[in-house]
C-alpha cells in the first residue's frame, strides 16, 4: 500500500496555497501599479561635490560649492535634444519670474546645440554647467532628462521632480522652495 | 463581409464550446448519459469553426481590409505579403484568436482519435477542454474582438512594427502558442483523470504525445526567440533572464518534468498524483507566462503593448482554471495512490530526482521573476538578474546534469551502483581530462568551467545507452532520448564556450581603417546608403579575414523604417564551424569615423544547434510512441480476431 | 525610391521617437488606442539608437574599451550586472540608451582609476537604490530569495523521504 493519505494531507493543498499567494501578489501589482520612475535616494542629503565647465563658450561653469550661499534654488537637468525640456521651458521662465533661482546642468550636449536651444526657448538659468559625460547626472541620482531638484541654502537636496514641469507643478515647486528656505 | 463571417464563426464556436461543456458534464451524471454521444462531434465542429474565424482574419490581413480596426492598426498596404499574413497574429487580438483556434483544433483531434481512455474520462477531459476554451472565447468576444470595424476606414494602416518584420519573429510567437496549447490538452487530460479518478498508464500514454508535441514547440520557440534576441538586439547577448524570457522558460521546465514523469507512469504505473500535479502546473505556467507578458506587470526588454485591463482578464481566467484545478487536485489526490514503489538507485529514482531538480529550477526562476513584485508590494524596488539566476540555477542544474548522465543507464525498479558504475568510467575520464585541460588553459570563471567540463562528460554519457544495443532494433523513443540528452550537452558547451572565450571590440573606424577581433582582421571598406521595400539604411561594408584565410564581406546596417518610423540596427553575422563573427554598425562618431562593434564568439552556434537537437529528439520520441500505439491497436485487433477464430 | 540619405533620419522623426520614449517612460495615462498604436512590441526601447545617432555620445568611454584587457574585462562583467535606468529591462552593457552610455563611461573610468567593481556598484546603489543592480544584496527585504534554495531542498527531502525509505525494502 502507499503512504497513508493523512500524512500527505497538507502537502496536497500546498500547490493551491502557493497559487493563491501568487494571485494575491500579482493582483496587488496589477491594481496598484508601482511608480516606474527611478527616484534619487539622495533626498535630504547634501549635494554631491562637482565642478562643471560652462555650457556656452565664455560663460561661468557650475560648482556645487556655489550652491550653498544660503538661498534655496532649483537645479534643472536638461538637454537640447530632449523634447519634454522644450515643453517645460515656459514653466521654468514663469518660475524665474516668480523669483526662483534656476541653475542648469546640460547633459550629453554640445555648445552650439545648447545655444540654439536657449535662443529658441529662452534662458531662465543663472549658470549652466556642461555635464557632457553625464557623470554629474549619475552622481545626483538622476535617471533621465528633464529633472528638477530643489536645493536648500545649505546645499542639501530637498526634493526631486521627475519629468517635465507642467503648469500645474509651478505652485508646488515654489512651495518646495519656500519650505527649503 | 469576411469580418462578419469570422465573427459569426467565432460566436458559434463559443456556443458550441458551451454545449460541449454542458453535455460533457451532464453525461457524467446518471441521468444525462444519453448526451455523451454528441460531445465528440461538437468538439470537432467547434475546432473547425474557430479555424474558419482564423482564416477569415488572415484573409482580411492578406487583402489589407482597412475597414477592420485591427488591420488598420497593425498593417500597411506597402508590406511584403508574408508579413501581412504574419501580421494577423502579430498583435494581441489575433494572437488570442490563434490560441483558441489551435486549442479548438487540438480538442477536435483528441475527440476524433483518442479511444484508449474510459469513455467517462474522455467526456470529463473534453468538458474540461471546453471550459478552458470558453474562457478564451469570452476574452476574445467581450474584451478583444479582432473583427471590429472602423467607420470611416482610414486611407492607410499604421504598419507592423519593423522588429516583427522578420521571418524568425513572425513564426516565433505561434510556435510558443502551439506549445502552450498542447499543454492545455495535457491539462484537460489531468482534469478528466482527476474527475473520474482514472490515473494510470493509459492516461499517461494518452497525454504523452501532446506533452511531447507541446514540449517540441516550446523548445523550438525558446531556441528561436533566443537567436532572434541575439541578432536583433545588437549586443550579442542570447539570454538576459528577462521576465518575458523566463515566462517562456517556465512552461518548458514544467513540461520537461511532466514528460519524464509521464514516462514513469506509462511504463511503471508510478508517480500518479505527481504526474497529474505536473499536468496542472505545466499549463498554469503557460498561463502565468501569458499573463506576465501581456499585463506588463514586470518591466521587460521585450516590451509588449501591455494593457492592465487585459491583464486582469487573463488573471481572472488563470484564477478560475488553475485555482479550480488545484482545488480539484486537493479534493481528489488523496484518493489517488502514488502507485508502484521503487528504490533510489533505479531508473524511476533518477527520474524522480531529476523531476524534483527541474521543479526546483522552476521554483527559482518563478520566484526570482516575481520577487520584484513582492518588493514593490512592500514599497521597495529591487532587480533580480543574471547574478542571481545563474548561480542559483546552477545549484540545481549541476546535480541535474549528473543524474541526467546516470539515469538512462539505470534499470527500472532497482539497480546496483557496482553494475552501472563501470559504464560511467569513460564519461568520468572525459570529464576529468576536460577539467585538467581547462585548468591548464586557465582564466575561465567557475560557471563556464563547469559547463565545459560537465558538457563534455554528458555528451559522452548521453550516447552510452546505445552501447550493447542492436541499433537497428533500438526503439525510436530511445534514439529520441539519446539525441535530446546529447542536445543538452551541445547547448551547454555552446553557452560555456561563449561566456568563456568571447572577444569584444568596440572601435571608431574611418573608411579604409582596420582592426582585429580574436583571430579576425576586419577592415571598414565603406559606409553607403541602401534601400529596401519599406526601409532605407546605412550599410557598412566590412572586409573580414579569419587568420590568413580568404576575404569575406559583412554588411551590418543601421536601418530606418517609415511605417511606423523607427530605426533598428541589423547586425551581420558570419558563421564558421568554430563560431560566429558578429558585427554591428553603430552611430557616426566624431569626424568621419563610424562606431563599429565586433564580437568573435567561439562555438556560440552550438547553443541553438543544441536546442534543435533537443527538439529533434522529441520528434523521434513522438513518432516512436505514436507508431507503437498504432501497432498495439493493430495487435490487439489481431488477438481479438484470433480468439474469435479459436472460439469457433 | 529616395536613395540620397544625408542624415540617418530626419530630425523630426528622431524627435518623435525620443518623445515617444519619454512618454512611455513616464507611464503616461494614455491607454487604449495609444497602447495599440505602439503595436505588439513597443518601440520605445529600440528607439534609442536614433537618439544616440542624433546626438553623438559625449561620454568618453561609452563606446570605447579600456586599453588594459584585464580592466576592461572587470568593467564588462560589472556592466552586465547594472541596470540601464531608462530602458529598465536591459543591462547597461546591452543598451544604446544615452544614459547607459554615461553609466558605462563612469564604470570604465572608475575601474581605470583603480576602483573596485563592488565599490562602484555601492556608489550607484547609494544614488538609485537597489533597483540599479541586477545582483540583489542579502537584506531584510531580499533574504527570501536566498533562503529559497534551502526551502526547496527541505521540501524535496520531505516529499521524497516517504517514497524512498519504503521503496528500498525489497
Amino acid at each position: 500500500m502507499s503512504a497513508s493519505p493523512r500524512s500527505r494531507s497538507w502537502t496536497i493543498w500546498l500547490p493551491l496555497a502557493l497559487f493563491l499567494a501568487f494571485i494575491a501578489l500579482v493582483a496587488i501589482g496589477l491594481f496598484r501599479p508601482a511608480d516606474r520612475n527611478v527616484a534619487s535616494t539622495l533626498i535630504e542629503r547634501p549635494l554631491p561635490e562637482f565642478v562643471l565647465p560652462g555650457s556656452l563658450p565664455g560663460t561661468p561653469g557650475l560648482r556645487s560649492a556655489e550652491l550653498k550661499d544660503g538661498r534655496p534654488r532649483l537645479l534643472n537637468i536638461f538637454a537640447s535634444w530632449c523634447i519634454p525640456c522644450r515643453v517645460e521651458a515656459p514653466q521654468l521662465a514663469e518660475l524665474k519670474r516668480s523669483g526662483a533661482i534656476v541653475e542648469g546642468i546640460s547633459v550629453r550636449d554640445r555648445p552650439e546645440a545648447v545655444q540654439a536651444f536657449l535662443a529658441e526657448h529662452g534662458n531662465p538659468f543663472t549658470r549652466i554647467g556642461a555635464d557632457n559625460a553625464g557623470s554629474v547626472q549619475l552622481a545626483l541620482g538622476s535617471s533621465g532628462v528633464p529633472e528638477t531638484y530643489v536645493i536648500d541654502g545649505r546645499g542639501r537636496i530637498r526634493y526631486q521632480h521627475i519629468g517635465e514641469i507642467r503648469p500645474e507643478h509651478v505652485a508646488m515647486l515654489l512651495g518646495k522652495l519656500e519650505a527649503a528656505r | 463581409m469576411t469580418a462578419e463571417l469570422g465573427l459569426a464563426a467565432l460566436w458559434l464556436a463559443a456556443a458550441l464550446a458551451l454545449l460541449q461543456l454542458m453535455a460533457g458534464a451532464l453525461a457524467l451524471t446518471a441521468r444525462g448519459s444519453a448526451l455523451g454521444g454528441i460531445v465528440r462531434p461538437v468538439a470537432v465542429v467547434q475546432g473547425l469553426l474557430a479555424l474558419i474565424a482564423f482564416v477569415a482574419l488572415i484573409c482580411l490581413f492578406a487583402v489589407t481590409d482597412l475597414s477592420v480596426k485591427l488591420v488598420a492598426l497593425n498593417s500597411h498596404s506597402m508590406k511584403p505579403l508574408v508579413f501581412k499574413i504574419a501580421g494577423a497574429w502579430g498583435n494581441h487580438e489575433g494572437s488570442m484568436l490563434l490560441w483558441v483556434t489551435v486549442m479548438g483544433l487540438a480538442g477536435g483531434i483528441v475527440a476524433l482519435v483518442e479511444r484508449r481512455l474510459p469513455e467517462r474520462t474522455m467526456l470529463a477531459t473534453l468538458a474540461g477542454q471546453a471550459f478552458v476554451s470558453l474562457g478564451f472565447y469570452a476574452f476574445l468576444l467581450i474584451a478583444s474582438n479582432p473583427f471590429e470595424r472602423l467607420d470611416p476606414a482610414p486611407l492607410e494602416g499604421n504598419g507592423l512594427n519593423p522588429l516583427l518584420q522578420d521571418l524568425g519573429l513572425a513564426f516565433h510567437p505561434p510556435t510558443l502558442y502551439l506549445g502552450y496549447v498542447g499543454l492545455s490538452i495535457a491539462f484537460s487530460f489531468a482534469i478528466g483523470a482527476l474527475v473520474t479518478r482514472e490515473v494510470g498508464p493509459a492516461f499517461a500514454r494518452a497525454m504523452r504525445p501532446w506533452v511531447l508535441g507541446a514540449w517540441i514547440f516550446l523548445t523550438l520557440g525558446i531556441t528561436a526567440g533566443s537567436y532572434w534576441a541575439y541578432y536583433e538586439l545588437g549586443w550579442g547577448g542570447w539570454w538576459f533572464w528577462d521576465p518575458v524570457e523566463n515566462a517562456s522558460l517556465m512552461p518548458w521546465l514544467a513540461a520537461t518534468a511532466l514528460l519524464h514523469s509521464a514516462g514513469v507512469l506509462a511504463a511503471r504505473n508510478a508517480l500518479r498524483a505527481w504526474t497529474v500535479m505536473l499536468g496542472v502546473v505545466a499549463f498554469s505556467m503557460s498561463m502565468v507566462g501569458t499573463f506576465l507578458v501581456r499585463s506588463g506587470i514586470l518591466t521587460s526588454v521585450h516590451a509588449f503593448a501591455v494593457d492592465p485591463e487585459r491583464g486582469s482578464f487573463i488573471l481572472a481566467l488563470l484564477a478560475i482554471n488553475i485555482g479550480g484545478a488545484l482545488t480539484l487536485f486537493g479534493l481528489r489526490a488523496s484518493t489517488v495512490t502514488e502507485g508502484e514503489r521503487f528504490a533510489v538507485v533505479s531508473r524511476e529514482g533518477a527520474l524522480v530526482i531529476n523531476n524534483v531538480l527541474l521543479c526546483a529550477i522552476l521554483g527559482i526562476v518563478l520566484f526570482g521573476t516575481l520577487y520584484p513584485l513582492v518588493a514593490e508590494a512592500m514599497g521597495a524596488k529591487v532587480s533580480v538578474g543574471p547574478p542571481y539566476f545563474n548561480p542559483m540555477g546552477a545549484l540545481f542544474f549541476v546535480p541535474m546534469l549528473l543524474v541526467l548522465a546516470v539515469g538512462p543507464l539505470l534499470r527500472w525498479r532497482r539497480d546496483s551502483v557496482e553494475r552501472f558504475g563501470k559504464r560511467l568510467l569513460i564519461p568520468a575520464l572525459v570529464t576529468g581530462f576536460a577539467a585538467v585541460a581547462a585548468l591548464v588553459v586557465g582564466g575561465i570563471a567557475l560557471l563556464p568551467f563547469l559547463g565545459l567540463v560537465l558538457g563534455l562528460g554528458l555528451a559522452v554519457a548521453s550516447v552510452l545507452p546505445l552501447r550493447d544495443r542492436n541499433l537497428r532494433r533500438t526503439p525510436l523513443p530511445i534514439w529520441g532520448m539519446v539525441l535530446a540528452h546529447f542536445g543538452v550537452a551541445v547547448a551547454l558547451l555552446g553557452m560555456a564556450s561563449e561566456s568563456a572565450w568571447s572577444v569584444e571590440r568596440l572601435v571608431a573606424l574611418r573608411a579604409g581603417e582596420s582592426t582585429s577581433v580574436g583571430p579576425w582582421r576586419v577592415r571598414l571598406a565603406d559606409v553607403e546608403p541602401v534601400a529596401g521595400p519599406n526601409w532605407t539604411a546605412l550599410e557598412g561594408k566590412l572586409e573580414v579575414r579569419y587568420g590568413g584565410g580568404a576575404e569575406q564581406v559583412l554588411r551590418p546596417q543601421a536601418r530606418s523604417f517609415w511605417t511606423p518610423p523607427q530605426q533598428t540596427s541589423e547586425s551581420a553575422l558570419l558563421t564558421r564551424w568554430n563560431g560566429q563573427l558578429y558585427a554591428v554598425l553603430g552611430e557616426q562618431a566624431s569626424g568621419d569615423r563610424w562606431q563599429v562593434r565586433l564580437w568573435w564568439k567561439p562555438f556560440v552556434t552550438l547553443i541553438w544547434l543544441g536546442g534543435i537537437l533537443i527538439a529533434l529528439g522529441g520528434v523521434l520520441a513522438v513518432i516512436g510512441h505514436v507508431a507503437s500505439d498504432l501497432r498495439r491497436i493493430v495487435a490487439r485487433g489481431k488477438i481479438a480476431y484470433r480468439r474469435e477464430r479459436q472460439g469457433r | 525610391m529616395n536613395r540620397s540619405l544625408s542624415t540617418p533620419l530626419s530630425s523630426s522623426v528622431a524627435e518623435t521617437l525620443w518623445h515617444r520614449a519619454q512618454v512611455s517612460r513616464r507611464r503616461s495615462t494614455r491607454t487604449g488606442l495609444g497602447a495599440c498604436l505602439l503595436a505588439f512590441l513597443v518601440l520605445a526601447l529600440f528607439a534609442f539608437p536614433v537618439v544616440a545617432q542624433e546626438m553623438e555620445s559625449t561620454a568618453p568611454y561609452a563606446y570605447r574599451q579600456l586599453d588594459e584587457a584585464a580592466k576592461e574585462a572587470k568593467a564588462q562583467s560589472l556592466m552586465q550586472t547594472l541596470r540601464c535606468l531608462q530602458c529598465q529591462g536591459q543591462s547597461i552593457a546591452d543598451s544604446d540608451a544615452p544614459i547607459a552610455g554615461s553609466m558605462r563611461s563612469l564604470v570604465r573610468e572608475r575601474i581605470a582609476a583603480g576602483e573596485e567593481p563592488e565599490a562602484i556598484r555601492a556608489w550607484l546603489i547609494e544614488r538609485y537604490g537597489d533597483y540599479v543592480s541586477y545582483a540583489p544584496r542579502v537584506t531584510g527585504l531580499t533574504w527570501p530569495l536566498f533562503a529559497l534554495p534551502l526551502v526547496l531542498v527541505a521540501l524535496a527531502a520531505f516529499l521524497l523521504r516517504h517514497r524512498f525509505r519504503r521503496g528500498e525494502r525489497p
